[in-house]
């Protein structure tokens, strides 16, 4: 039926031939973006309702007093569905830090969130099916367990900085919701969160659409592929400070991976700029002492690259 | 009445900013609206998910940023 649609727009509307090769990008053009906002929209609404229920608030309250690696799952889990913008990142660390929740696994928290979300999910799964889109979800959650792990265990707890502890935060009456307020939460997530992405995702189509015409198949081949083993880290490096939008980034992912890139090199490159970035970076050195954050930051890059090396492996 | 939004000046902040002065405009309450983008001292209300809207020191709404007909409400509640 999309597709059906998508034929009448471009041959019938816009009147472009259906055997050449603008009607036929136009064509894809106009179906690609249909079904992945289609797609994302149904996806947002459900996860909308899923928050509802899963709040910081309430993670915070099932986090607190946790032991290590039981703590670390079950923060990596709850990260997933949970909202997460890098403005907010600063209270929800001052907060779980004052709860109790143990260093090591506010960070499985704190990685999971951001690297793990839903657009990139539904995107991956819409552009490159769900084999793809499931490794993500799972190497994610695997970072944000062991990255946790490793620097709870770096008895780093002296260079959070010194405020953090002292604050004394007041008791707060939790929101109540019915069903009603959880799906028309989910619908205005859906609505807010689609209208917000589509932007980036119909020009991230746009330029893949492009690269994908105009520059040769095996342009990254010699540089990025799979025989140049300093690919990994030099995306990894490149793609930690950048920051980018999950649903500009996959469609990008694609190009790369179309024009030689190798795919584990690729999604490497992906999870570094969504799970980490400058601006993040920078908010959270409010909280965190130099030496945390460098070693924040050296757990993720190592994460990443060695992600991406098994993914080179494992895809072949 | 003393209304304050917390948090660190994200886009969402400047939302709940934006339906806070149309909810007083539309209301006629001449209410100063306060800008909280300390750290701390948006922990010590015990919010951890920004936005949030404190009326008379009370946190009414965390983590969302609601309409303008429903600032309304919590307005005239007080």
């Amino acid at each position: 039926m999309l597709q059906e649609f998508a034929d009448w727009l471009t041959y019938s509307i816009f009147g472009l031939a259906r055997e050449s090769q603008l009607g036929a990008a136009a064509n894809f053009f106009i179906y690609d973006s249909i079904k992945v906002t289609l797609l994302l929209a149904i996806i947002v609404f459900f996860v909308g309702i899923v928050r509802t229920f899963i709040t910081p608030e309430k993670v915070r309250k099932w986090l607190g007093g946790r032991s290590e690696g039981a703590g670390n799952v079950l923060a990596a889990l709850l990260g997933v569905p949970t909202p997460f913008c890098s403005c907010s990142a600063v209270p929800l660390f001052i907060g779980f830090v004052e709860a109790g929740v143990p260093l090591g696994i506010t960070f499985s928290f704190l990685i999971a969130s951001p690297l793990i979300n839903e657009v990139a999910a539904t995107m991956l799964f819409a552009m490159f099916g769900w084999e793809i889109a499931a490794l993500y979800i799972a190497s994610g959650l695997v970072i944000a367990i062991a990255a946790g792990m490793v620097i709870g265990r770096l008895g780093l707890e002296s260079e959070v900085e010194d405020f953090v502890y002292k604050i004394k935060a007041k008791k707060m009456a939790e929101n109540k919701m019915g069903w009603k307020q959880r799906a028309g939460f989910g619908l205005s997530e859906s609505k807010s969160i689609t209208l917000k992405v589509l932007p980036y995702l119909l020009l991230g189509i746009a330029i893949g659409g492009l690269i994908h015409g105009y520059a040769p198949a095996d342009f990254l081949a010699s540089i990025a592929g799979k025989n140049n083993p300093l690919a990994v880290p030099i995306a990894v490096l490149v793609g930690i400070p950048l920051y980018s939008n999950a649903a500009g980034m996959v469609p990008i992912v694609g190009v790369l991976i179309s024009k030689g890139m190798a795919t584990g090199t690729a999604l490497a490159f992906m999870m570094s700029v969504i799970g980490l970035s400058l601006p993040e970076m920078i908010i959270l050195r409010k909280v965190l002492k130099p030496k945390l954050l460098a070693a924040f930051a050296l757990v993720l890059f190592i994460s990443f690259t060695l992600t991406g090396y098994l993914f080179n492996a494992v895809l072949g | 009445m003393k209304i304050k939004v917390l948090g660190s000046g994200c886009a969402n902040c400047k939302r709940l900013e934006a339906n806070v002065k149309k909810a007083c405009e539309q209301l006629g309450i001449n209410a100063k609206v306060e800008k909280v983008q300390d750290f701390g001292e948006i922990a010590a209300y015990g919010v951890i998910s920004t936005p949030a809207l404190v009326v008379d020191e009370e946190v009414k709404v965390y983590g969302r940023v609601p309409e303008v007909e429903e600032i309304k409400k919590i307005l005239e509640e007080r």
